[in-house]
């Protein structure tokens, strides 16, 4: 099949057919910042930061395919300033105190607000009340630091075969849920991927706790997407 | 293990041959008959359809009508749209607060009845409103409110306390509301007379390509609001691949102050059907869907009903209007109490039993919509003006209204006017006339196509109602001058709020915010930067949120600001030096308060 040929902010790109505009600008070395989105999983297009305007309308990059001659935009002051705002909103909307999570420098939030240059939210916090999940030997569910991404419900359902987390409530009151009342009484497992794809500290082993001592995490050095923009050769 | 509910759930299941698809059916029912469906009763239920526990608990939280948590047999939801509010409905939730003895939220303390408040249930035209479970009562008042909780306490079924039957079919023996249609003007595509099968016998002596293009030659366009192409719409599902093809009737009108589809459903479901059938025939459709919302659920029996007369004459099942190979019928799919359904691809994950969440796109509903099968999806009156149409001829059709906005359109006018209620006008009108027709002279301000469409002021009541100018998908909301703009924008943010579906960051939390700062400048706590911020935010929303819900629902601030500026302007006050107005002194005291766990300093000395 004939590659896609396309332009992201007036740099010809090419892609395959039927790839996102996400999938084909990191394969073309460009970043766009995103939290939902994660290459093990299916698209799903709820967070909204990788929102782009192609031929001047606005689309998620993660789930837009891509379409022969297109122009896309991502980098510009209003998409950057709307990324920051939505940002901000998850930053208000749960609990996220980053000096006591143990996902600080490895939390994609955090780094998202670094490299976009977030220093403190425009927005008022909401302090809402969420109910922590300490049921289960293993794992940890803080609700308080959720950003309602789906990452761990697509896991579980694609990845591990289970479908231990779904959604439940809608608007404000949307939250994660599980298989039972209780994590405990679900068949999850501490070797489940969807442990892995968690990008905060909502879904964590337990009794891990400084095993990467800070200065050292994943994002104390390079901005989140640095490997995206120089990508290593051989890989 | 309950013997008894697992009995009950098994037969439930059982009567949707247990699948999976059809768990709202399923979780409506049992809601009906034991008022929750309970943590144990979902885990049956997941058992019963070999689907997930969590699966069935992401649904039942979704909806409104459906609860974990044990109601009353009877619920009375009081409307508390701006509509209603303006007419009485605090007044009137007040008053059967009181006489039941149960605080809004609440059951009373046997367990009987449960009180609560709804958004509009398409009687903005007879407000204040209540539903008692599934029987409508219009036009409240206080001291009716409090006749009605005596009667319900000494007896808690609402049908015994229906008195004066509404008109035309609402006195059907199926039917038995008090609901009145208030037809003010009947035009002559949706509202006047027709006869079944006139339009169909028309539509199967051509070829489908031949609808389509009659279709098209009409220039029907979706009447719900957004105004795409209805005949290109058809095209797509007809040429997507796939057999098994889906037309689905969008009967889930839940814009605040539109009411026009309950009146096409109780006086010309035949005209519906049968535009549904065309449909049907157009694209290569064997299944036909109405989703209809749980605040109609009092039209199902009847609708059912004139289903099974079209069955019976042949005009619906296998060679529906004898044509040799087109099959196809017409389900009905109770809704559960959620604006967002009426969203297209929404509305097709609540058919497909999930939670009512809109659906990335593409696949667009055309190539991939109910069940992954090609879907259409239009507006109860797109069905009715293309059965006109394929009646009385595309150029008739084409040549009423106006040259870009062909046709008719019904609207539903609510609010501070002489004459609620449905009019079927020409497009093109203005919006001038309009007003004159429903006796609004001293109207202030009007919220064309509800809350997600725009609030205008008086330099734009000569402005011509069709899509390219003032679109509405039927919602007119009058206000007087002396009604408070910004606190009407308020109360509708705080209805978005309610209804967003929480899957997108900007909607679930930019909507919350955008109400926190109206709420604030209410408050006397503005200052200047606020409507700035307000405009930054909500084109924010507008941009980036997920489906048409999040695109529109800034727009009541941000039109009453662009129209109303002085509404907010006269309110914001400059900060005083070293002082925030934004700060709410009085609420942080009490935050502090409550973390430090004990009163004010007063208080604690005095204890």
């Amino acid at each position: 099949m004939n590659p896609v040929q396309f332009k992201i902010d007036g740099k010809k790109v090419s892609a395959q057919a039927g790839q996102t505009i996400l999938q084909a600008a990191e394969m073309n070395g460009i970043y766009i910042p995103h939290l939902c989105a994660h290459p093990e999983l299916r698209p799903w297009g709820s967070c909204r930061v990788c929102m782009v305007k192609v031929n001047g309308r606005a689309q998620a990059a993660c789930t837009q395919p891509v379409t022969e001659g297109a122009l896309v935009e991502n980098d510009t002051p209003e998409l950057l300033n709307v990324r920051r705002m939505i940002i901000e909103m998850l930053f208000v909307e749960g609990n996220h105190i980053c000096p006591t999570c143990e996902k600080s420098g490895n939390c994609e939030l955090q780094a998202l607000a670094y490299r976009l240059g977030i220093a403190a939210p425009r927005f008022p916090y909401q302090f809402p009340r969420r109910e922590l999940d300490a049921s289960h030997p293993d794992i940890l569910l803080e609700r308080n630091r959720c950003i309602l991404c789906a990452r761990c419900v697509r896991a579980s359902q694609d990845l591990d075969g289970k479908h231990v987390f779904d959604f439940a409530g809608r608007g404000r009151n949307k939250r994660i849920v599980v298989d039972a009342e209780k994590l405990t009484s679900t068949d999850a497992a501490v070797t489940d991927h969807a442990l892995d794809v968690c990008p905060v500290g909502a879904l964590m082993r337990k009794r891990v706790g400084f095993a990467t001592p800070v200065g050292q995490r994943k994002y104390d050095k390079t901005p989140i997407g640095s490997d995206i923009e120089s990508p290593r050769g051989g890989e | 293990m309950n013997e008894a509910l697992k009995t009950l759930v098994s037969e439930t299941c059982e009567a949707v041959g247990r699948d999976r698809a059809r768990l709202m059916d399923v979780v409506n029912a049992l809601q009906q008959r034991l008022g929750q469906v309970s943590s144990e009763a979902m885990t049956m239920v997941a058992r019963e359809l070999g689907c997930h526990r969590v699966e069935v608990q992401s649904v039942v939280s979704f909806y409104a009508f459906l609860s974990q948590q044990p109601k009353g047999r009877t619920v009375v939801r009081v409307c508390n749209d701006v509509i209603d509010r303006l007419q009485g409905a605090n007044e009137v939730l007040e008053a059967f607060s009181e006489a039941l003895g149960t605080p809004v939220g609440g059951t009373t303390a046997d367990g009987t009845i449960t009180l609560e408040t709804t958004p509009c249930i398409g009687m903005c035209d007879q407000a204040p409103a209540a539903l008692i479970n599934d029987v409508v009562f219009p036009d409240l008042s206080p001291s009716k409110a409090r006749q009605i909780a005596t009667a319900l306490r000494k007896d808690p079924n609402p049908r015994k306390l229906v008195t004066k039957l509404g008109d035309g079919n609402n006195a059907h023996d199926l039917v038995q509301a008090m609901v009145r249609n208030n037809i003010c003007r009947e035009g002559p595509v949706v509202l006047a007379p027709f006869e079944s099968g006139t339009a169909l016998n028309k539509a199967l002596a051509m070829t489908a390509q031949e609808v389509i293009r009659y279709v098209k030659a009409a220039r029907i366009r979706g009447r719900g609001g957004a105004g795409f192409p209805t005949g290109l719409k058809w095209e797509f599902a007809r040429s997507a691949p796939g057999s098994d093809k889906v037309v689905i009737c969008n009967a889930d009108e839940g814009e605040p102050g539109t009411f026009k589809d309950r009146v096409i459903l109780t006086e010309r479901a035949d005209l519906l059907f049968e535009g549904m059938t065309i449909a049907g025939y157009a694209i290569g459709a064997t299944t036909g869907i109405v989703y209809l919302r749980a605040e109609y659920a009092y039209l199902r029996a009847f609708l059912e009903d004139v289903l099974a007369r079209r069955r019976a004459a042949g005009m619906l099942g296998m060679c529906a209007g004898g044509k040799t190979g087109f099959d196809f019928d017409v389900r009905i799919q109770m809704g559960a109490g959620a604006y967002v359904c009426g969203e297209e691809t929404a509305l097709i994950s609540s058919c497909e039993g999930l939670r009512g969440d809109p659906k990335n796109r593409p696949p667009f509903p055309a190539q991939k919509g109910y069940l992954l099968r090609p879907t259409t999806v239009n507006n109860v009156e797109t069905f009715c003006c293309v059965a006109r149409t394929l009646q009385q001829g595309a150029g008739w059709f084409a040549e009423l209204g106006s040259q870009r906005s062909p046709g008719t359109k019904l609207v539903s006018v609510s609010g501070d006017c002489r004459r609620p209620g449905v009019y079927e006008i020409e497009l093109g009108l203005s919006l001038s006339e309009l007003l004159r027709l429903v006796g609004a002279e001293d109207a202030g301000a009007v919220q064309m196509g509800g809350p997600s469409g725009q609030m205008v002021g008086a330099e734009s009541f000569d402005r011509t109602i069709c899509y390219d100018d003032l679109a509405t998908g039927g919602s007119v909301m009058v206000f007087n001058t002396s009604r408070d703009v910004v606190d009407i924008a308020r109360q509708f943010m705080e209805f978005f709020c309610e209804e967003s579906c929480g899957y997108c960051t900007p909607c679930r939390v930019g909507n919350e915010l955008i109400k926190e700062r109206v709420e604030r400048i209410l408050a006397g706590r503005g200052v200047p930067d606020d409507l700035g911020y307000l405009e930054e935010l909500g084109a924010a929303v507008k941009l980036a949120s997920r489906c048409g819900l999040g695109q529109t629902s800034p727009n009541p601030v941000l039109t009453t600001i662009k129209n109303f500026r002085s509404a907010y302007a006269s309110r914001l006050e400059a900060p005083k030096q070293s002082t925030h107005r934004g700060f709410d002194f009085a609420a942080a005291v009490r935050d502090a308060e409550g973390i430090a766990g004990h009163g004010s300093t007063q208080q604690h000395d005095a204890e």
